[in-house]
């Protein structure tokens, strides 16, 4: 597959093949010279509709590191209804050459429809509330290194808040089963999706209930939108029922780890200070963000998944 | 048609000979280690490495190993698969790096490794040590320290490990 | 070539159809048919006249579309009267209504007699103009009902949108009582589909898209049937979509209620799963919905629940097409393969076919003195003459209409417009247009 848009897509023999090529990369970046020579030539565009500053400073750096020249096009939505298409958007960076663009907007399936107007490989970096591999990438990896496992049958994976919106969520359902883990949802049922039957999880309305059988604690934000939508009546009666306070963390078993995807709402879902929280791997998640993006980029520009993307080269 | 261009016994004794010109050349100068090229050059620069330290213990030579596929410059010509990561554990810096490597050809995978190394540190001086030199060189590069010259031609095969080094000739 | 003579005066050359199979109302017939002066003159065997090969085809009343958006006034770059009405002649339709979410909407004379006039000026097909139920479709105020019946409007719909004030709904039908009127709704309940993309199911889910219930539609069929149960007014449901739905109205029908109903082409042989591509073209209002919902109603269509195959027939420029699935606009093309797409999913006989593609949605628009007629002598030459079993690939760029969202893109579908004849003038002849 010449692109990364979706975990389902990218199957579980994808999976393992980036998270082995992230350890390279993770060896790269301990090198008093964090930077190698492979993608020397190639562009990476950053199309990101929606902001985020940690995501995208994560792809650039990573293209940097590997030598990639990067482009941004930190575009708000308004901007691009009025008059240029994102067609035109898409193909006019695509003349200006392009090997691979990293995507990020607010409605589901953009990936998709970007691939039918460019040769270059997309990267999804999260679209609507569908998918964000990459940050499934991240947490996987982080897990195995915390744990020093490959696989994780007999791990349960709590995912914890706003479901329904989540595109971590959907990743993360995807990959973490690929890898053998359990999986809870904790949601009231107005944050979970409408038919859930499908999927590979248990799902629970109570916290409380399932927080001492877990090995990782996932929690979401919730937006405060979510509130105005009829989802939640109020955002205290959510706290009360979902968040991590103390006595929530006295509950967790002594070597669950605690994760969270950011950027966090303090006193909603989390009601402790994060610094505080022992067994966290919130800074390990921010930490193998380039390494994990580092190994996508590599894998679809020059590794495995290249065959699709390689430039016409003069013999 | 296979050859067997190298006994093991002989590969033993390049080696020997090997450890002791490496540590000839250095008397009196800076740190030395040596740094196998992933893959064929990871068992020599071992075999190397322990030839070393059990010539002149109080050298303490350490041995690292670098994965050169990431500085390769035919990326864009197809798809690589890095092979095992890359273990450099002592400073680079000031110290005299001997790349290690089993069959040296072309010398593509040599100008990588010297791209690689320079990512940890400046070294004092690179050399470069290999059990086979085969000829039809496509770069400036040459080896300080040779097990043997092996004339080959374009298709042949050369494999070498600890229990010898074979030839192998393509069919015409 | 624009002709700018009314349609039904002809040429006075007698023109036979010859070799073909009449199916109208009364069954499968071989005859030939001769037409003069715009109507029908003789049916029978071995007619003389200026022939034209209807050999294997079958010959029938003209179909009528009962739900067509021709966009003209207000959006042109996506469709004309005369290109819609070219298209509508090409999938063998000799009549379309109108839908009224134009801009300015049909909900005054003006709108419906310039909309009127268009048509008569293309001289492909009968337009006819529906009328709005409310006031600019706002939903708010009705509009002058009976200035527009006496018009001759004589199907009404905010189509587009349902009408969502329940007071207003029985307002409406107590007052188009009398006035021999069908109110027509497009059920959607809005507050229950706020932004929806797709049909609310596991794909959605899987997709992270907001979901279209099927409630959403169910509540106004359930609703609207019950208000003409105590008003007593004729009631048409457009573009059905849920198995439910299905069954709500054939309990209605049961209990004698006047109530009617349509399905569109694409909602008889699409299903949800196409949205996985988030292609834009899957995307319509109601959604396509589940291999459940698609066999209840083709169902419903064998049982005669369900009276009138209606394309919808929504054409968007591509540009429209080309946003994000949440911001697309929904709606696909139909005139010019509901013919394919009904023979090649629905297993009913060809007079069940004439049935639901003329003579029930000639009724339904009040139009069957002149359309969805039986081949006979003296009946206005309004016809179609199709190849039953004939393939073809569906090549989006050759479609006559002026856009090109047609879900079938690239697909083959099974039976092929030869020929179609309105007012006994040739508007498609072997296939191509003829103005």
């Amino acid at each position: 597959m010449k692109h990364l848009r979706s975990i389902p897509e990218l199957g579980a023999d994808g999976l393992a093949r980036l998270l082995e090529l992230t350890n390279h990369m993770v060896e790269v970046n301990r090198r008093p010279v964090p930077k190698v020579p492979a993608l020397r030539g190639r562009t990476v565009v950053s199309l990101f509709f929606e902001d985020s500053t940690r995501t995208r400073l994560s792809f650039e750096t990573a293209a940097k590191r590997l030598s990639a020249d990067t482009m941004t096009f930190s575009v708000s939505t308004s901007s691009v209804n009025k008059g240029e298409s994102l067609r035109d958007t898409v193909e006019t960076i695509t003349d200006m050459g392009v090997d691979a663009f990293v995507v990020r907007h607010k409605s589901a399936g953009i990936p998709w429809q970007i691939s039918e107007w460019t040769t270059a490989a997309v990267v999804n970096a999260g679209d609507g509330w569908h998918q964000h591999p990459t940050q499934a990438l991240v947490d996987c990896f982080t897990v195995r290194e915390a744990r020093g496992c490959e696989r994780f049958d007999g791990l349960t994976l709590t995912i914890v808040g706003d479901i329904k919106h989540s595109r971590v969520a959907r990743s993360n359902i995807a990959a973490f089963s690929m890898l053998g883990a359990k999986i809870v949802l904790v949601a009231p049922p107005t944050l979970l999706p409408p038919d859930v039957a499908h999927w590979p999880v248990a799902v629970s309305h109570s916290l409380d209930e399932v927080i001492s059988r877990t090995d990782i604690l996932y929690m979401l934000r919730l937006q405060s939108e979510r509130m105005a939508q009829g989802h939640v009546p109020n955002l205290r009666e959510y706290s009360e029922r979902f968040g991590l306070d103390a006595r929530r963390l006295a509950m967790l078993p002594s070597d669950a780890v605690v994760m969270h995807p950011g950027p966090m709402n303090r006193g909603v879902e989390m009601l402790i200070d994060p610094s505080a929280l022992p067994n966290s791997l919130i800074h390990r998640q921010v930490a193998n963000g380039v390494s994990v993006r580092m190994a996508v980029l590599f894998d679809l520009l020059a590794g495995e998944s290249s065959a699709g993307n390689l430039r016409e080269v003069s013999p | 048609m296979s050859t067997t261009v190298m006994s093991a016994d002989d590969v033993r004794r390049a080696v020997t000979r090997i450890a002791h010109e490496i540590l000839e050349r250095q008397r009196g100068g800076s740190r030395l280690a040596l740094v196998g090229l992933q893959r064929g050059g990871a068992w020599l620069a071992d075999m190397l490495g322990a030839a070393l330290n059990t010539i002149e213990p109080a050298a303490g030579v350490p041995v690292g190993y670098i994965d050169v596929s990431m500085h390769r410059d035919d990326i864009s010509l197809r798809p690589v698969v890095p092979g095992a990561i890359s273990r450099i554990e002592f400073a680079v810096d000031g110290t005299t790096v001997v790349l290690v490597d089993d069959v040296l050809y072309t010398g593509r995978t040599v100008r990588a490794a010297l791209e690689g190394i320079n990512t940890y540190g400046r070294p004092r001086a690179v050399q470069l040590a290999v059990l086979v030199d085969r000829g039809h060189r496509e770069l400036p590069i040459r080896p300080d320290y040779v097990g043997k010259n092996i004339p080959t031609q374009v298709g042949d095969d050369v494999r070498a490990t600890a229990d010898g080094v074979v030839i192998t000739k393509v069919a015409p | 070539m624009k002709r700018s003579a009314t349609p039904t005066s002809s040429g006075t050359t007698r023109v036979v159809l010859k070799g073909g199979t009449i199916v109208d109302s009364r069954g499968e017939r071989r005859a030939d048919v001769a037409i003069e002066g715009g109507v029908v003159v003789e049916v029978g065997e071995g007619l003389s006249g200026d022939a034209r090969d209807a050999s294997g085809a079958v010959i029938a009343p003209g179909f009528v579309d009962l739900h067509a958006h021709l966009r003209e006034p207000g959006k042109e770059e996506a469709e004309t009267i005369e290109t819609g009405s070219r298209a509508g002649a090409k999938g063998g339709y000799t009549a379309l209504v109108a839908m009224p979410n134009t801009d300015p909407p049909q909900d005054s004379v003006a709108v419906i007699e310039f909309v009127r006039e268009q048509g008569r000026r293309a001289g492909l097909v009968d337009v006819v103009p529906s009328g709005c139920i409310t006031l600019g479709r706002q939903g708010e105020a009705l509009a002058p009902i009976a200035e527009l019946a006496a018009a001759g409007v004589r199907i009404f719909t905010d189509d587009g949108s349902g009408v969502q004030d329940e007071l207003l709904m029985r307002r409406a039908m107590e007052y188009g009582r009398g006035l021999d009127v069908t109110l027509a709704q497009h059920c959607e309940v809005a507050t229950l589909t706020k932004g929806a993309v797709m049909n609310e199911c596991q794909c959605c889910t899987t997709l992270g898209l907001p979901g279209w219930p099927a409630v959403a539609e169910e509540l106004m069929v359930f609703r609207d049937i019950e208000l003409a149960r105590i008003t007593g007014a004729r009631v048409h449901f457009l573009h059905l979509s849920t198995a439910r739905s299905v069954d709500l109205v054939r309990a209605a029908k049961r209990d004698g209620l006047p109530v009617t109903a349509e399905v569109t082409p694409h909602h008889l042989s699409l299903d949800e799963t196409r949205l996985l591509t988030f292609d834009t073209v899957y995307k319509v209002n109601p959604p396509l919905r589940s291999p459940r919902d698609i066999a209840a109603l083709r169902e419903g269509v064998r049982d005669g629940t369900i009276d009138a195959l209606a394309t919808d027939h929504a054409p968007h420029p591509r540009r429209d097409k080309e946003l994000p699935l949440d911001q697309a606009p929904p709606g696909m093309l139909g005139l010019e393969t509901a013919l394919g797409v009904a023979l090649g999913v629905m297993d009913i006989d060809l007079v069940h076919l004439v049935r639901i593609m003329s003579i029930n949605p000639a009724r339904i628009a009040g139009i069957n003195d002149r359309h969805g007629r039986d081949i006979e002598p003296g009946a206005p030459a309004n016809l179609v003459v199709f190849d039953p079993n004939i393939t073809w690939q569906v090549a989006p760029e050759k479609l006559a209409s002026k856009s090109r969202n047609t879900p079938y893109a690239g697909m083959t579908l099974r039976g092929r417009v030869r020929h179609t004849i309105f007012g006994g003038d040739f508007t498609v002849l072997d296939g191509e247009p003829q103005r």
